[in-house]
């Protein structure tokens, strides 16, 4: 059975229907373990903070008022729970990291140095050098274990507030309305922060082709 | 190289990528980004790198998680059915 309307989903839930949770459980339990383990340091402790906000769920579906989708509600009690967690493992992001969007981590998207400078003559603005052209890797190349590792590692690597929706937009595939809504960004401040993680995702690619040759 | 023959400075370009793949700029200055897109090489290929950013990323949620295990799902629907059994009916 397809629980995809969401009044429908809630009202089940709220009546102990089995199938509605189980629909649930298959749905969102491996994508809120990869969210959880943004926070955490291990797949276990993952693991268990994701049991907690089914826990959660639960408890609190009654109080549910439908403002949001199920979907979000159930992202920000697990992120709740989750930073909480991530906090006693030192592993913190501060629910106040949205406040500093737009400086947290903010750099230009390119070193300054690849463009001309604003007094040329010409072309100020412009490159001063091309950009590699990525478009002759092969695609085995683009989608190996390998470049998805650094994007892996860049991602771990991201300032929190960054991370967090990168994780959402390009990982979980998100719509932009959805992850404003989730963690409470306006349209302006989601965008920036998606930029910059896509930036420094972008800059480690590059390293990452220079180094190893054919780009 | 050959500088493109536009107004519309690169540098500005790079940091407009991900509002232009949102569709989030006003109609005007989408116009002149995709016009300086058809005269400018080097950017094209910074919009096809950001295009490869996000399928990579994407592809991290294809499969770097397991699905549910069998016991994992039994142990949390077990809980679920000693909270369905306080309810009300």
């Amino acid at each position: 059975m397809d629980f995809s309307d969401d009044a429908a989903l809630v009202a089940a839930l709220q009546t102990g229907e089995e199938r509605a949770f189980a629909w649930m459980l298959d749905r969102y339990d491996a994508p809120l373990r990869r969210v959880a383990r943004m926070y955490v340091a291990t797949d276990a402790h993952a693991e268990e903070v994701v049991q907690e906000t089914w826990l959660a769920l639960l408890r609190g579906i009654d109080r549910f008022e439908q403002r949001s989708t199920l979907k979000t509600w159930l992202y920000r009690i697990l992120m709740n729970i989750a930073r909480t967690r991530g906090v006693t493992e030192a592993r913190t992001i501060p629910f106040s990291s949205a406040v500093n969007a737009t400086t947290d981590g903010a750099e230009p998207t390119f070193d300054p140095d690849r463009f001309r400078p604003p007094d040329d003559p010409d072309w100020p603005g412009h490159w001063a050098s091309f950009p590699p052209d990525w478009e002759h890797e092969p695609e085995a190349r683009l989608l190996a274990d390998e470049t998805l590792a650094v994007v892996a590692a860049a991602i771990e690597a991201l300032p929190p507030a960054q991370r967090e929706v990168i994780t959402l937009r390009d990982v979980e595939g998100w719509a932009a309305a959805e992850v404003c809504n989730a963690l409470e960004l306006t349209e302006t401040n989601q965008r920036v922060l998606l930029h910059r993680g896509r930036a420094r995702i972008r800059r480690a690619l590059e390293l990452y082709f220079e180094s190893s040759g054919t780009s | 190289m050959t500088p493109p023959a536009d107004d519309f400075p690169c540098d500005r370009f790079v940091e407009l990528v991900t509002e232009y793949l949102d569709d989030a700029l006003p109609t005007d200055e989408r116009r002149r980004l995709e016009e300086h897109l058809d005269v400018c090489g080097g950017c094209g290929s910074v919009l096809e790198q950001f295009r490869t950013v996000i399928r990579t990323t994407g592809v991290l949620g294809e499969d770097d998680v397991a699905s549910i295990e069998a016991d994992r799902r039994e142990q949390i629907m077990t809980t679920f059915r000693q909270w369905a059994s306080t309810r009300p009916s």
